[in-house]
């Protein structure tokens, strides 16, 4: 009467293969759109500025996430510079294998936002690396950006 | 029953394509703001947001739910998300309305959002996934099979003729012509529909709705606020919603049970005892064009077998007796998986307050049924809506 | 002629894009594949079936309360929502219950021009309760020949290609 069954070898526990056979283009977005391109054409980060909240965020929204109004008209530029705001070292990548040398991805607060991007630190050692230490933001070069998050190289400390 | 009465005071709508630029966020930002706007609430106003959005698989996203929730406008608000397939743009007001109805919230905000254009090689892929992994997946179905097989069945019980179930896709596309959002409104005829392209006999091209991107969103108030707010409060007067076994192989398809559970449900709830008579317009959901049929007959609006009879006889044209998908349906106006059934919602909303511009059935209407239908072959949601 | 939504408001809400736009980088975009894999548990009741067909038979089981034979084989009732009893054998031939005559694959890509259309049908399988049927691919039978009510009989692969699943069954023919 039990619904379970006891097994007692495990060649004895079947099982069916499958995979989900789907793959994803997405697109940024109406806002997503003017960051990439400000990113890759200009080298200049965007944000969108709330004056009712007084907030800006960072990426821009077309939308502030608190009183609901419309922000597509009050897009604002901000600083390529920032702090670190929290880091973390990594030292495996996805699948469990070692990385050759560890990388360092922190949350970088912009000035001048109330947000930041995540994103690699570089040009500075892990045990260098400190909560609240100065960063700014190092490009690619203009013909070998694309409008992606990469075209940012990572950050690395201010001299 | 102690719950207490729930209106729709307000409603919003993105148009629909089959390719949006606009991130998911977006989209459910569109309609909601939309949906504010249009009853002239803030965000601060609402107490609570439920959100629906159908397979994760759709936009790409894994708890997509939880991802959509700022464009939602439910940052650091109650927030639930629920899915049951298609049927989720009419189970979409049924959980609003319960948060309202049972006390603890006086406004709810709900949306419904889908984007499909991001699925590839086609969003339709994605339905390969509903079907059992090991005793069905292994055959490659498609969701086009299991409507062709259930049209097959329906079409055999009662000796129909796709000419006649045609009729739909032809009276449907031109209805959305009126319809602000539509994406595939047409004028078309009985033979541009037999002569479309045959994608799984006997389903031809102009017989299915198309993949679309869009969004939707309501506010529900209880009634204190709802007086407040507007001069014509739609009142959720029934709702009712059933799901049926996935063993789906087991049932005879050519009846929807479960739309006829749900459908009792919500008009024991309302208080209706001849469907048929009480129900002055109809949006029963209609993916494909002898769907809209086959749920007529489930939503008891006539007898098993004689909704076919409605449509010959121009009943259920928007100037007839028993106006059905006077919106254009899901095949005039479009097929955003989740937001259709809420699509559906508010154009009886809009009916009963009279505010549907061209598509306006005659008649005054009082009384409406809207209702949605989904995953394989298993869930009806129903809601009954009066003036 | 009134209107809470009208035209004007809906038009701006979204932009439309075409393949094209997408294909060209008209708008930037990111690409994901996901490495989803899965090894689904078969469980005890799916076990048996798999197995049985691997040997060139289709088992089902049966709940003594409702009297049904199940198929698939389950190990609880879904209308008694009890347990349910003892294995039964069913036969490999079956009637047509519904069926379809399919142009376009799980992508929704065309078949190409020329190759058979698939008819995949849902077969009530002999021995297990009416009703019961089971989603299968019908083959040699031209598709405008087949009707609801026709009697089929399964094609098995020969038995050392046969893995443990339900495509074991080549396809159902009618007979």
């Amino acid at each position: 009467m039990a619904l379970i069954e006891r097994h007692q070898k495990t060649t004895d526990i079947t099982y069916w293969e499958g995979e989900i056979p789907l793959n994803y283009i997405y697109t940024v977005g109406r806002a997503g759109e003017r960051f990439f391109r400000e990113i890759m054409e200009n080298g200049r980060i965007i944000g969108a500025r709330c004056e009712n909240c007084k907030k800006t965020y960072v990426p821009p929204r077309i939308y502030c996430e608190d009183c609901f109004a419309r922000l597509e008209s009050s897009y604002v530029e901000v600083s390529t510079q920032g702090t670190v705001h929290t880091y973390t070292i990594c030292y495996r990548a996805m699948d469990g294998s070692p990385h050759e040398k560890p990388s360092i991805i922190a949350m970088v607060k912009l000035d001048g936002a109330d947000g930041g991007l995540v994103h690699f630190l570089g040009e500075v050692e892990p045990e260098e690396v400190q909560i609240g230490m100065r960063v700014e933001a190092v490009f690619k070069g203009k013909d070998e950006r694309e409008g992606s998050i990469f075209d940012i190289k990572y950050f690395r400390p201010i001299k | 029953m102690g719950l207490r009465r729930v209106a729709i005071v307000g409603a919003g709508l993105t148009k629909f394509y089959r390719r949006a630029q606009e991130t998911p966020k977006e989209l459910a930002y569109e309609a909601a703001k939309m949906a504010l706007e249009s009853c002239e609430m803030r965000l601060e106003d609402i107490d609570c947001v439920v959100l629906g959005t159908a397979p994760d698989a759709f936009d790409g996203i894994h708890m997509n739910g939880e991802y959509l929730i700022d464009g939602a406008g439910g940052k650091r608000k109650p927030y639930m998300r629920h899915y049951v397939g298609g049927g989720t743009g009419v189970l979409s007001p049924i959980h609003g309305w319960f948060h309202v109805a049972s006390g603890m919230f006086d406004t709810c905000l709900v949306v419904a959002e889908e984007k499909m254009s991001s699925c590839y090689p086609h969003p339709a892929g994605a339905f390969l996934t509903i079907f059992d992994h090991t005793t069905e997946q292994p055959l490659y179905p498609t969701l086009i099979w299991i409507f062709a097989i259930e049209m097959n069945r329906y079409m055999t019980r009662w000796g129909l003729s796709k000419r006649d179930i045609a009729l739909v896709s032809v009276k449907n596309k031109k209805n959305a012509l009126d319809h602000p959002s539509s994406q595939v409104a047409a004028e078309i005829t009985v033979d541009d529909v037999l002569n479309s392209e045959v994608m799984a006999w006997p389903v031809n091209r102009l017989d299915v709705s198309p993949t679309s991107d869009g969004a939707a969103a309501i506010v529900l108030a209880a009634e204190h606020i709802a007086r407040r707010v507007t001069e014509k409060p739609i009142w959720i007067d029934g709702v009712g919603w059933a799901l049926d076994t996935s063993y789906w192989c087991t049932r005879d398809l050519y009846y929807p049970d479960y739309v006829e559970v749900a459908a009792r449900m919500a008009y024991k709830m309302a208080g209706i005892r001849e469907p048929d008579k009480e129900i002055h317009v109809a949006e029963p959901y209609d993916p494909f064009s002898y769907k809209e049929l086959h749920h007529m007959e489930g939503l008891l609006l006539c007898k098993r077998g004689e909704a076919i009879k409605l449509l010959v006889d121009g009943v259920t044209q928007r100037d007839g007796n028993l106006p059905c998908c006077p919106s254009g349906g899901a095949l005039g106006v479009g097929n955003p998986i989740a937001a259709t059934g809420l699509m559906k919602i508010i154009e009886i909303f809009l009916q009963l307050r009279e505010e549907a511009g061209k598509r306006q059935v005659p008649g005054k209407p009082t009384c409406g049924v809207a209702q949605a239908w989904g995953d394989l072959m298993q869930v009806g949601t129903v809601v009954v809506l009066r003036r | 002629m009134q209107e809470l939504i009208t035209k004007e408001m809906v038009e701006r809400t979204v932009t439309g894009l075409s393949e094209r736009d997408i294909r060209e980088g008209k708008v930037i975009t990111t690409t994901w594949k996901p490495n989803l894999r899965y090894a689904w548990d078969n469980g005890p009741a799916l076990g048996r079936y798999l197995a049985e067909l691997k040997n060139g038979r289709i088992i089902g089981k049966r709940c003594r309360r409702c009297n049904r034979i199940l198929l698939p084989p389950r190990m609880f009732c879904e209308l008694c929502w009890r347990p349910t009893d003892e294995w039964v054998y069913v036969k490999d031939t079956g009637v047509v219950n519904t069926f379809v005559i399919s142009y376009i694959d799980w992508k929704a890509g065309r078949i190409p021009k020329g190759q058979r259309p698939f008819t995949p049908a849902v077969i009530e399988i002999d021995g297990a309760s009416p009703g019961m049927g089971i989603l299968h691919l019908l083959d040699e039978v031209e598709p405008e020949k087949i009707y609801i009510g026709m009697r089929v009989k399964a094609v098995w692969k020969p038995p050392k290609e046969r893995i443990g699943a339900i495509t074991d069954i080549k396809y159902f023919k009618p007979y």
